[in-house]
């Protein structure tokens, strides 16, 4: 794109001589044409955006009353709660944020993998999305760590101890990332670097690597259409529309409607039944009393409850490993000549749908205790988990798909 | 080598000029790894930690059977459990619903590798610290306990994931927990004081 700002008269002019600012707001924006045919699981790319901010901006004033320390952060919690004027709303909104991050980045998973978003061209996008995913959960599990209740220490003993179940190398490899012999200051004061400091320097990186790579190749749209294919004499495609006005536009609502529900949590269900922040987290931490039960955030259930399902330690770990690295592949088990389930058969629904039910089983068996009928529920729910992914290079080329149209439709 | 420009020059020695890129580059490289070792090593136990895990005396003069004592040694819980003649004497009828009966795959010292996992029948000493993922098994003591049923022998049950020990430390079939309870290295310094992190004199660091 030419930098035709550059000969303007004026301070635009002179602006744009040194930096490209129009060239970026074009290319990127106001010029960067995106299918016309977004549904609403398109908001959560942006609200995801959203939310990030909202961590950085309340996580920063956090950090300004927090005191890192085993003697300190437990107390200097409360204060934030009781003393700090708005602190209790910078930390119910930091805590929410949380919850609400992976609410809509499983939405926006859910959205990539229902239109086949991860389909070529789109596979480093995928990827660099799945990394996102994987940091997001050591920024939350170690942010869980901070205030050093009883839960966070002993959520931080469970994590840790899974890394002991690697041969050889485990229990050395506990006692170096613990930097004592049990969970202790040490490991408080680390998990607060990497939780302030180096987690966050990296999210953002990935975010911006994950939008090059979106605007290089383009979005995908809810019919699994390419719109780069078919373009007018401008070379614009037929089905396209500038992001700028219409998607800011249309994301602004959908931040609305969002920030409406955010805000019904934080101000009148901030704990949302012990889901969000839980009962026994208000209690200091204690190495000496283990919560009964204890079950680690929603957002991380079904791992847990896969890791419970077996009933060997290594196995267990495995299979959990295998359950949250099996997305990085779906690109290549996809062999479906189709993108969006509008235009897949029964086999690849039914599939789908076996697997979000189990996903969400999961996710509720996890937070209840490891016994009995839950044992063997979670047992059930890991088969269609796994085979959702083992049998997907099968299953997908023999879905009887229907035809792609050569446009997006224009039905909802 | 003064004035020869760096590009196109007929007369440059490829050779020399790869050899000196590849070495530079090689030393950099050696040197960006190595420059990551002090970072590392900064993660592990530091010298006032090493220095806080050192033994931990305990008198057990007033341990009744069927009590525990609870301690604290290198910040691992230490159980001290007081056990009555006749229990011991009933570990052996576990035997067939052990994972690791012998406990040849679990962590203890040499002179707690027998039947009743300890050195003296009457005092079990074991790390509290469930060997699934580190939560602290409950006691319960009690044969026939209510809650784990008639056929209870008693031993401990994990709240976490529900793993079930004897009064040996030793896991039931069924468990997630891969291996026994550990034992940590103990001895006595007399009849009535215990010493856990120390296999004894003379020494012979089994820890």
């Amino acid at each position: 794109m030419a930098n035709e700002a550059a000969y303007k008269p004026g301070f635009w002019g002179w602006l744009n001589r040194r930096l490209p600012v129009e060239v970026f707001w074009r290319s990127q924006l106001s010029e960067y044409y995106a299918p016309k045919n977004f549904n609403f699981w398109y908001f959560f790319g942006s609200l995801a955006m959203l939310v990030l901010v909202m961590q950085l901006v309340t996580g920063i004033f956090l950090a300004m009353f927090y005191k890192v320390g085993e003697n300190t952060a437990f107390d200097s919690v409360e204060f934030i709660m009781r003393e700090v004027d708005f602190g209790w709303l910078l930390r119910y909104l930091h805590s929410t944020g949380a919850s609400a991050f992976f609410l809509v980045i499983y939405l926006h998973m859910f959205r990539g993998i229902m239109y086949g978003s991860y389909k070529s061209p789109r596979e480093l996008l995928w990827l660099f999305g799945m990394i996102i995913y994987l940091a997001l959960m050591a920024e939350a599990f170690m942010g869980y760590v901070l205030p050093w209740g009883n839960m966070s220490f002993w959520a931080a003993t469970v994590i840790i101890n899974i890394f002991g179940a690697i041969p050889v190398i485990g229990p050395g490899l506990v006692e170096w990332i613990r930097g004592d012999y049990g969970i202790a200051d040490a490991t408080l004061n680390r998990f607060f670097s990497l939780h302030v400091v180096a987690l966050p320097l990296l999210l953002l990186l990935l975010v911006a690597l994950h939008l090059v790579a979106l605007h290089e190749v383009g979005s995908n749209n809810p019919d699994g259409v390419e719109i780069k294919e078919k373009k007018n004499a401008q070379g614009i495609p037929l089905d396209g529309i500038p992001f700028h006005p219409y998607y800011t536009v249309k994301d602004i609502f959908g931040v609305a409607a969002f920030l409406a529900l955010f805000a019904i949590v934080v101000f009148f269900i901030p704990t949302f039944a012990d889901l969000f922040l839980e009962k026994a987290n208000f209690e200091p931490a204690n190495p000496l009393s283990t919560p009964d039960p204890i079950s680690p955030s929603w957002y991380f259930t079904p791992y847990y409850a896969i890791l419970r399902s077996f009933p060997s330690k290594g196995a267990g770990a495995v299979a959990m490993l295998i359950a949250v690295s099996a997305f990085f592949f779906l690109p290549w088990l996809d062999r479906s000549p189709v993108k969006s389930i509008r235009y897949r058969g029964w086999i690849y629904k039914t599939f789908l749908a076996l697997f979000v039910v189990s996903f969400l089983g999961l996710m509720y068996l996890g937070l209840q205790p490891a016994q009995g009928t839950y044992v063997v529920l979670s047992r059930i729910c890991c088969v269609p988990y796994f085979l959702f992914f083992i049998l997907m290079p099968f299953y997908t080329r023999w879905d009887p798909v229907k035809p792609v149209p050569e446009r997006v439709t224009a039905h909802g | 080598m003064t004035d020869v420009p760096l590009t196109a020059a007929p007369d440059v020695d490829e050779g020399r000029r790869k050899f000196l890129t590849v070495a530079a580059s090689g030393v950099a490289a050696f040197g960006a790894v190595v420059t990551v070792i002090p970072f590392v090593e900064s993660w592990e136990p530091s010298e006032r930690a090493r220095a806080l895990g050192a033994p931990v005396l305990l008198d057990i003069s007033k341990l009744e059977p069927g009590q525990m004592i609870t301690t604290v040694w290198r910040k691992q819980v230490i159980y001290v459990v007081g056990r009555a003649q006749p229990l011991v004497d009933k570990l052996t009828k576990n035997d067939g619903d052990l994972k690791d009966k012998d406990s040849r795959d679990s962590i203890q010292p040499g002179y707690a590798q027998n039947e009743m996992r300890s050195r003296r029948a009457d005092v079990l000493v074991l790390i509290g610290i469930c060997t699934h993922l580190g939560c602290l098994p409950k006691s319960f003591f009690d044969p026939g306990d209510p809650v784990l049923g008639a056929s209870w022998p008693g031993g401990f049950r994990c709240p976490c994931h529900g793993s079930r020990f004897d009064l040996a430390g030793r896991v039931f079939n069924g468990s997630p927990a891969p291996t026994n309870l550990s034992v940590p290295p103990y001895s006595f310094q007399d009849q009535h004081t215990l010493v856990i992190g120390l296999d004894g004199a003379p020494a012979k660091g089994a820890a």
